[in-house]
């Protein structure tokens, strides 16, 4: 769901369901003291809910492409299915492991309705870089946005580049 | 003493067909399992580790129940450890001929006499990419037995071995069957190879 929602109408029911005027967040902030509006906290979980198919997806299609035989091999000599999954099936998915894990970092590196929403933009707590960006450019100053978009530009460049090189060289289908 | 008795729908080319089997297999008997592609016998060995379930069925393993589908008996592949060997040999592509067979067992002794016997004792370190054909299958049927285990499936062990190596190393794997009493089903799709290893045939004709 996450991946079809527009991002500002999910950040927009997060910060309903999590106003600790009512409800869960209410709940959380009497319990365990945590108010996950206009926070850093809540700025994580949102970018984790709205990431986590770009997570999920890669690393599902990555196993269903593993032959069945390798569990089932694994499971034969006596070891549970979480063993199997720890030392048989992850490791043989790494290239997309790696992948999976560098682009959903970029992607919410880059996120912006949701964290507006939930964050709402205050300085030093919750104001994110790529609304840094945007904040500049409303206030004319474009030295500002352009240094900040240099920054987001090389450390996604550099992300995407490593992760390229990396599954050149050591990528290998396990069917090869 | 094994006591098998199944039945299972298999999709086949033509439609729905039944794979039936009711067999009693003694313990520490070698048995070739033969019939045309397609006839179950893959499915047959598979069945037998508790791999696929059938829909109907009992097999006992001297008088313990692996499997009983009138009374939701079923043993994991976990419980019931049968050694295995898979056609397409299902080697761990991230793991060395050393680990896959300390993966297996932690006897250090076992896995060296092991290595000995499957002459890859110089191939130790190497990952399965870098064997032959004929070095993955015989990694595969190490693995298997490194379990020590009562009962051995092995699909199509030998089919990817030259004549001399096959021939060598069914003679070690008969001294090993023996010593460690082992029960053995072997699927082939060619009845004349394995003579002189295996003492009983199963035949599973298809449809």
């Amino acid at each position: 769901m996450p991946l079809v929602l527009p991002p500002s109408v999910l950040g927009f029911y997060l910060l309903v369901a999590f106003s600790p005027q009512h409800g869960v967040g209410k709940w959380l902030l009497n319990t365990f003291n945590i108010q996950f509006v206009f926070s850093f906290q809540g700025l994580v979980l949102a970018s984790v809910i709205y990431s986590m198919p770009f997570m999920i997806g890669p690393i599902k299609s990555a196993l269903q492409q593993l032959p069945q035989s390798l569990a089932q091999a694994s499971y034969t000599l006596g070891k549970s299915e979480q063993e199997t999954f720890i030392r048989v099936l992850l490791p043989n998915i790494k290239p997309s492991l790696l992948t999976a894990i560098v682009l959903t970092f970029a992607h919410t590196l880059g996120e912006f309705g949701v964290v507006l929403m939930i964050g709402g933009n205050i300085p030093n707590v919750t104001r994110v870089a790529s609304i840094a960006v945007y904040d500049s450019v409303e206030n004319m100053d474009y030295g500002a946005a352009n240094i900040y978009s240099l920054i987001l530009f090389c450390i996604t460049f550099v992300m995407v580049i490593a992760v390229f090189i990396f599954n050149k060289t050591h990528a290998k289908s396990p069917l090869e | 003493m094994i006591r098998i008795n199944i039945e299972k729908k298999l999709k086949a080319y033509s439609g729905q067909e039944w794979l039936k089997i009711a067999q009693e297999f003694a313990n520490g008997s070698i048995t070739k399992v033969y019939g045309p592609s397609g006839a179950g016998k893959t499915t047959f060995l598979k069945i037998i580790a508790g791999l696929i379930t059938p829909e109907k069925g009992v097999i006992t393993v001297d008088d313990i129940t692996w499997l009983n589908t009138s009374l939701t008996q079923n043993l994991s592949p976990q419980k019931r450890m049968t050694g295995f060997v898979f056609q397409n040999y299902a080697l761990f592509p991230n793991m060395t001929v050393q680990q896959h067979l300390e993966y297996a067992s932690n006897d250090a002794q076992w896995i060296q006499y092991l290595l000995i016997i499957g002459k890859l004792e110089t191939l130790a370190d190497h990952k399965p990419e870098h064997l032959s054909g004929g070095q993955q299958q015989r990694l595969a049927i190490l693995r298997a037995i490194a379990i020590k285990p009562k009962l051995l499936l092995m699909d199509e062990p030998f089919s990817a071995l030259d004549q001399k190596m096959k021939s060598v190393l069914i003679k070690e794997l008969k001294l090993l069957f023996d010593e460690l009493k082992m029960t053995v089903l072997i699927v082939t799709h060619n009845p004349q190879e394995l003579d002189g290893l295996t003492s009983l045939e199963l035949s599973i004709p298809g449809n």
